[in-house]
């Protein structure tokens, strides 16, 4: 992923912020000297749990801590620390997966829940793929929030990136079947749609996404090449069911995780890599255009549990 | 992943095999399982502790009622404390005395402030109010545009252009309120981070210079273990009001309501429940209570009904519904309704077993379901054939495809979901006893 420039000083700012608010309780909790006992598990849970891992989660790794102090492999609190960083390495290493657009054009399926960030990524991403000499075009499904197409459109200009829109109200599926066959025609790098915000929960609007895909597929076998859902760092545990629920509903290709400039460390998408195995590929870390980056998961692990 | 609290703590006190009073030892177990359960339904860690203390010391030393066992006795509980924590219902944002009233809503990006300030707009115009409409967020992309048709939609005039800073917009809004004599004043900020200083700053001084009457949070119900952070900071540096939940329409516990009241103390004033204008409804604390439990929502699922139908019909559904009478008949009348109710499987999320009713919400989206069709061929039925559906064979449905202009699949697809629901009806008569038995606020009508 190339194109996506490694992210710098923005990203580090970013997780820095959320790095601070874990950190200080976290070494209270793992001093070298302090006594490995009960109320120790518990606090380290709740740590856990206020990274937004859940509690199952968090009860599974303090249960793995108690076994490896069982064994004797982990006699000082301190230990824990990298015990810990092992532990979600495990988990998102694997889940770290650069965006497949290996394709012509490559077709990008921007969908999830209402707010988290769609129109945003999809602009962002347009203008990485053309800071890398790509010729990109965008589609404004979302025709049913108030001003979704305006929105679309404005960051268009503003990275001059054409937009392929109906009017508010048509069919997603008849904009995305015209965006299709103009990026297929034109033989160009890559397709990002933009869909509306939809709760999980409304079935009719499952099926309508299930659908947008379908007519993906129809028009051009192979594609959409990534659905991705976007999920915004400050979600707790719904962040789970939205993505089990579009993943089997749409079919995920993997996630993007965005607001990770705020204070919440997004500690959901471990359970979704863990538990739905789902790829994690692009994190937002701002509402400017060079805010995206791939996901790391070094830096995410650093962010939730500093080396020391 | 369902698996109620009561379930829960029956499990536990079954093994406990204890009866008559809570004690200290006898509860443990169970605080344990309310604590789970309120992690998982995110309540901030922080409050969970000193939510289980206060449990604990309200249990304990308690005889357990005749009618309940210590389970229920031990929900009845957490459920009365967490609905005296969550504060009282019906917060009404009182009038200013010199019009206009001003309200401002702030909150994270994409948190929903835009559509709740139109949704504000349309319930005090629907109060016979009139409400004017600010459009202070200059920052994403086309906000204004956004508030801009919605306002167009309701009526509501809109303050605002492109190229006005937004005190400005907030100024000349409160201008045109007084010369016109609008009220309330809405004004929409645009949405930013809860540490992003430059941007609160700007916050302030637009509560300072407008002085607004009420100003709202406004909280994603979906928001994780953060929501302690965010409602702290933006209570901190800009000072706030009351709390209004938002995205409520979907099958998020809502743990972040408890969270925002403990730190900030304040009321929530409303929950949104949907994309549409008039998905504002007042918070009732008793539900959420009951939604942060996984106990579902059946209050407001029976008043929803309430509201499209009757009482008397909405009876006759919840009889129905126990007795697996339900024929064709009632199947179409309950078609028309859930149409006016919203979708059914939103109506379904509502319930605390909603998620167990498999099969259903797919096929039976009001939407999906051609009702104009549906009608023309239950019409076409004998009306032996209403009651009695399983009489219906390949030459009746013949017969009734002809007589209703329609195709013998279609009528197919009609009784095919018509024997779903009456399954998941089915589904629904075993899971009911299930619920706790004595009577917990939140959900009476259920049962007879
Ligand atoms: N701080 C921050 N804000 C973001 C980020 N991504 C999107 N936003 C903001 O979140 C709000 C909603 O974004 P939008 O793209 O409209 O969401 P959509 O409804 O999913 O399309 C906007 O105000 C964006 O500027 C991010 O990574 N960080
Ligand atoms: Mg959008």
């Amino acid at each position: 992923m190339k194109f996506l420039a490694a992210l710098g000083e923005q990203l580090s700012t970013g997780l820095r912020r959320s790095r601070e608010y874990l950190a200080a309780e976290l070494a209270a909790v793992l001093r070298p000297e302090r006594p490995i006992d009960e109320s120790l598990y518990t606090e380290l849970e709740e740590i856990l749990v206020a990274a937004d891992l859940g509690a199952p989660l968090a009860a599974d790794f303090t249960n793995r801590a108690r076994e490896e102090v069982m064994f004797g492999t982990v006699t000082r609190a301190d230990q824990l620390r990298p015990l810990f960083r092992r532990f979600l390495g495990d988990i998102l290493v694997p889940a770290a997966q650069p965006l497949d657009l290996d394709h012509r054009p490559a077709v990008v399926l921007m969908l999830g829940v209402n707010g988290s960030g769609k129109t945003t990524t999809c602009a962002k991403l347009a203008a990485a793929l053309t800071r890398s000499e790509k010729q990109v075009l965008l589609a404004a499904a979302d025709t049913f929030r108030a001003a979704a197409i305006e929105q679309l459109e404005a960051w268009g200009d503003r990275i001059g990136v054409e937009v392929v829109r109906q009017e508010p109200g048509s069919d997603p599926a008849a904009v995305v079947f015209d965006a299709v066959k103009a990026a297929t025609a034109r033989n160009l790098d890559a397709l990002i749609i933009d869909t509306a915000g939809r709760l999980h929960t409304k079935s009719n609007l499952m099926m309508e996404l299930a659908k947008l895909k379908r007519v993906i597929e129809r028009q051009l076998p192979g594609a959409p090449h990534e659905s991705l859902m976007v999920l915004d760092a400050p979600t707790g545990q719904n962040g789970f069911a939205q993505a089990r629920m579009f993943n089997e509903a749409i079919g995920l290709s993997g996630v993007v995780l965005t607001k990770l400039d705020g204070t919440a460390k997004g500690g959901i998408v471990v359970r979704i890599a863990r538990e739905l195995r789902l790829p994690i590929k692009l994190v937002g870390v701002g509402e400017k255009v060079e805010d995206l980056g791939p996901f790391d998961p070094q830096r995410f692990i650093d962010a939730l549990v500093p080396a020391a | 992943m369902f698996d109620s609290l009561s379930t829960r703590l029956q499990a536990v006190f079954d093994r406990l095999g204890s009866r008559g009073r809570l004690t200290e030892d006898n509860i443990q177990e169970a605080l344990r399982e309310v604590r789970l359960a309120l992690l998982e339904a995110d309540v901030n860690f922080k409050v969970v502790r000193g939510f289980v203390e206060r449990v604990k010391a309200r249990a304990v030393g308690q005889d357990v009622l005749g009618s309940l066992t210590p389970a229920q006795q031990v929900v009845k509980v957490v459920h009365d404390e967490l609905v005296e924590l969550l504060g009282g219902s019906g917060h009404r944002l009182s009038p200013a005395q010199h019009p206009p009233t001003i309200l401002m809503l702030i909150g994270l990006q994409g948190s929903g402030k835009t559509t709740t300030s139109a949704k504000l707009a349309r319930l005090y115009a629907k109060q016979g109010q009139h409400p004017v409409l600010a459009a202070a967020d200059i920052y994403r992309p086309a906000a204004m545009d956004q508030l801009r048709t919605l306002g167009a939609q309701l009526g509501v005039p809109v303050v605002g252009a492109p190229g006005q800073r937004p005190l400005e917009i907030c100024r000349a809004a409160r201008e045109e309120a007084a010369a016109r004599g609008l009220t309330p004043l809405i004004l929409d900020t645009a949405g930013r981070l809860h540490i992003d200083e430059a941007m609160l700053d700007e916050l302030r001084t637009i509560r300072s210079e407008i002085r607004p009457h009420h100003v709202l949070l406004v909280v994603d119900a979906m928001t994780g273990q953060d929501a302690v952070n965010v409602a702290d900071r933006f209570n901190q540096a800009v000072g706030i009001d009351a709390v209004i939940l938002t995205k409520m329409d979907g099958d998020s516990r809502g743990g972040a309501a408890l969270s925002v009241r403990q730190v900030t103390g304040r009321p929530i004033a409303f929950v949104g429940m949907g994309e549409k204008t008039e998905a504002l409804e007042p918070f009732h604390p008793d539900r959420v209570a009951s939604r942060i439990l996984g106990m579902g929502d059946v209050l407001s699922l029976v008043e929803k009904a309430q509201e499209a139908v009757d009482q008397k019909t909405a009876e006759e559904l919840v009889r129905k519904l126990r007795e697996d009478a339900f024929t064709l008949e009632d199947f179409r009348d309950q078609l028309k309704q859930v149409r006016q109710m919203g979708p059914l499987d939103q109506v379904l999320g509502m319930l605390p077993f909603g998620k167990l009713l498999k099969g259903a919400p797919r096929e039976l989206s009001a939407e999906q379901a051609d009702l104009a069709r549906f009608d023309a061929i239950i019409g076409s039925m004998t009306p032996q054939e209403r009651r009695h559906p399983e009489i219906i064979n390949g030459s009746r449905r013949q017969r009734i495809a002809r007589g209703s202009g329609t195709s013998v699949q279609d009528v197919n697809r009609l009784l095919k979901q018509y024997a779903q629901l009456r399954k998941m009806m089915k589904q629904f008569k075993g899971l009911e006893g299930k619920l706790p038995r004595a009577g917990l606020p939140g959900f009476p009508t259920l049962r007879g």
